[in-house]
């Protein structure tokens, strides 16, 4: 589904990736995994259209997506919910949503609407709320939520669990997992490995721009690279 | 002073301030978007002026249709002006983006003095609003009171978009984050556009109601009017739109009652939206409505 080949992205005079590959095949949880700077988010704002690429390839069902600007890119059919969330903290909850569903119809919308209050039951209690008012936890929610507003067959989720404390980042976990059971494929960007690496299918390593390891999830938690590394073992 | 010339002279200050307010709309809007003070903006007052004058010239067209083409004339005026002098500078530091927008001012004003020439034109003020009536034995022209009840409503008008559409949820959106408004899949460029398209209609509406008003139409009738309402936007709290237009109407209250009550100073009529100006930078420099200053990052 996503076809992500020799990827150069340059800030500047600085080379952020090497040459990165990746693949996302339809129904998967592909997660990529690295310590800060390792060029996780360049990826993903590359995919997504944000920075330009100086080399290599992205496809996305088979299109080519490096020439497009990022709302073209985004209407393809991707949802994202950005690094640090980037909540509209100025709207409310259920606008949020709204913006997240800008080219759905009303009966699309309602129809997403009921499927992201029921994965997270607080958002719409939470609906009349500004978003800047809620908590962390609640926030990142929304930002999920507003991802799936647009029924993306691809879904980008960038550090979820980022600042959250250990019982909430468990919960989006589990609920990363049930979406992903209910059709969505995801790409997920996580530095924590040991959670991201448990509900992936496939699973990428970055290392300062390049691509060092890759394998299935289960079989990357035993590798001993990755242990020592990002496991602390 | 007798009551009735107090209640004329009300009349006539609420009239000037929301036309003041009318005119700050379009700067608070645009900053709210771009953190641009478009200095370009009062420009679009001479513009509508001058495309109404030529359209009713030609004596085909009676006012109300050559006023709302002048409005829409100008809307698409400020549509280009975004992308010609704005649009390329969008990832510019801001100080290239002000430095555009002065530029485009003086391009537009000398324009219209290479093609139209300085001598001032008259306004021809159609007969509906240039009746006489008389208001508790005040005798008031209709257009003083028509003017802050078509602020009014357009001001609802424009609430209603920013609130209650689709599209004015997207330029709240832009307001905060441009990134993550494109990551929506919004067209952001096309959020400006019509960001621009609306702040430029209702300068339009004010440009004819000020050339009615002072009806001598000349390339730089644009530059004191924006002043004004500039210096009301940011009284009412830049980026704010009810803002805006409270900020229009001390300022239009303001200057008419301190002539009024104290005619030595009339002199120092301008200076008075200066003097306010100031006050308000030094002790509310957010205004009025202002929000505590974030910087968009």
């Amino acid at each position: 589904m996503l076809d992500v080949h020799e990827l150069h992205v340059y800030y500047g005079g600085i080379h952020a990736l090497k040459g990165v590959h990746l693949k996302v095949n339809e129904g998967q949880v592909v997660t990529l995994i690295g310590a800060n700077g390792a060029g996780k988010s360049s990826t993903l704002r590359a995919i997504v259209g944000l920075v330009k690429p100086q080399k290599g390839h992205i496809r996305f069902k088979g299109e080519d997506l490096t020439r497009l600007s990022t709302h073209q890119i985004i209407r393809k059919g991707m949802g994202i919910s950005p690094e640090g969330r980037r909540v509209f903290a100025n709207l409310t909850v259920l606008e949020n949503l709204e913006l997240g569903a800008y080219h759905q119809t009303a009966k699309d919308f309602a129809q997403q609407q009921e499927w992201v209050y029921s994965l997270f039951p607080r958002l719409r209690e939470r609906e009349g709320q500004l978003t800047g008012t809620l908590s962390g936890g609640e926030q990142q929610m929304v930002a999920l939520g507003r991802a799936l507003m647009s029924k993306p067959r691809l879904l980008l989720l960038d550090e979820p669990s980022l600042g959250l404390a250990p019982l909430v980042v468990e919960e989006v976990f589990r609920i990363i997992q049930t979406i992903n059971e209910q059709g969505a494929t995801i790409l997920l960007v996580e530095q924590n490995a040991m959670a991201a690496l448990s509900i992936a299918h496939y699973a990428y390593v970055l290392e300062t721009g390049r691509v060092i390891l890759e394998g299935e999830g289960m079989e990357l938690l035993q590798d001993d690279r990755v242990r020592h590394a990002y496991l602390g073992e | 002073m007798t009551s009735t010339i107090f209640f004329q002279q009300l009349i006539n200050a609420i009239s000037l301030g929301s036309l003041y307010g009318l005119v700050a709309i379009g700067y608070t809007m645009v900053y709210g978007i771009l953190r641009l003070i478009n200095f370009a903006h009062g420009d679009l007052l001479m513009f509508a002026a001058y495309v109404a004058i030529y359209m009713g010239a030609l004596t085909v067209f009676p006012w109300y249709l050559s006023f709302p083409a002048a409005i829409l004339a100008t809307g698409i005026l400020g549509i280009l002006l975004d992308r010609a002098a704005y649009r390329p500078l969008r990832d510019a530091p801001r100080i290239s983006l002000l430095i555009s927008a002065i530029g485009a001012s003086f391009l537009m004003q000398n324009l219209a003095l290479v093609i139209i020439g300085g001598v001032p034109k008259a306004f021809p003020r159609p007969e509906v609003f240039d009746r006489v009536i008389t208001l508790f034995d005040v005798r008031i022209q209709v257009l003083a009171i028509y003017t802050p009840i078509i602020t009014i409503i357009l001001l609802l008008g424009l609430l209603f978009i920013v609130y209650r559409t689709k599209v004015g949820k997207a330029m709240r959106a832009a307001s905060k984050d441009f990134e993550t408004t494109r990551l929506m899949g919004i067209n952001v460029n096309a959020v400006i556009a019509m960001t621009f398209f609306l702040g430029s209609t209702l300068a339009a509406a004010g440009g004819l109601m000020w050339a009615m008003r002072f009806p001598q139409v000349n390339p730089f009738m644009g530059v004191f009017p924006g002043l004004k309402a500039f210096i009301a936007a940011v009284v009412g709290g830049i980026g704010n739109i009810v803002g805006a237009v409270i900020g229009g109407f001390i300022l239009g209250l303001g200057e008419i009652l301190i002539v009024a009550f104290v005619p030595q100073l009339a002199q120092y009529r301008d200076a008075f939206a200066f003097v306010i100006l100031i006050l308000v930078l030094l002790f509310r420099p957010t205004g009025i409505m202002g929000e505590p200053i974030t910087d968009k990052s």
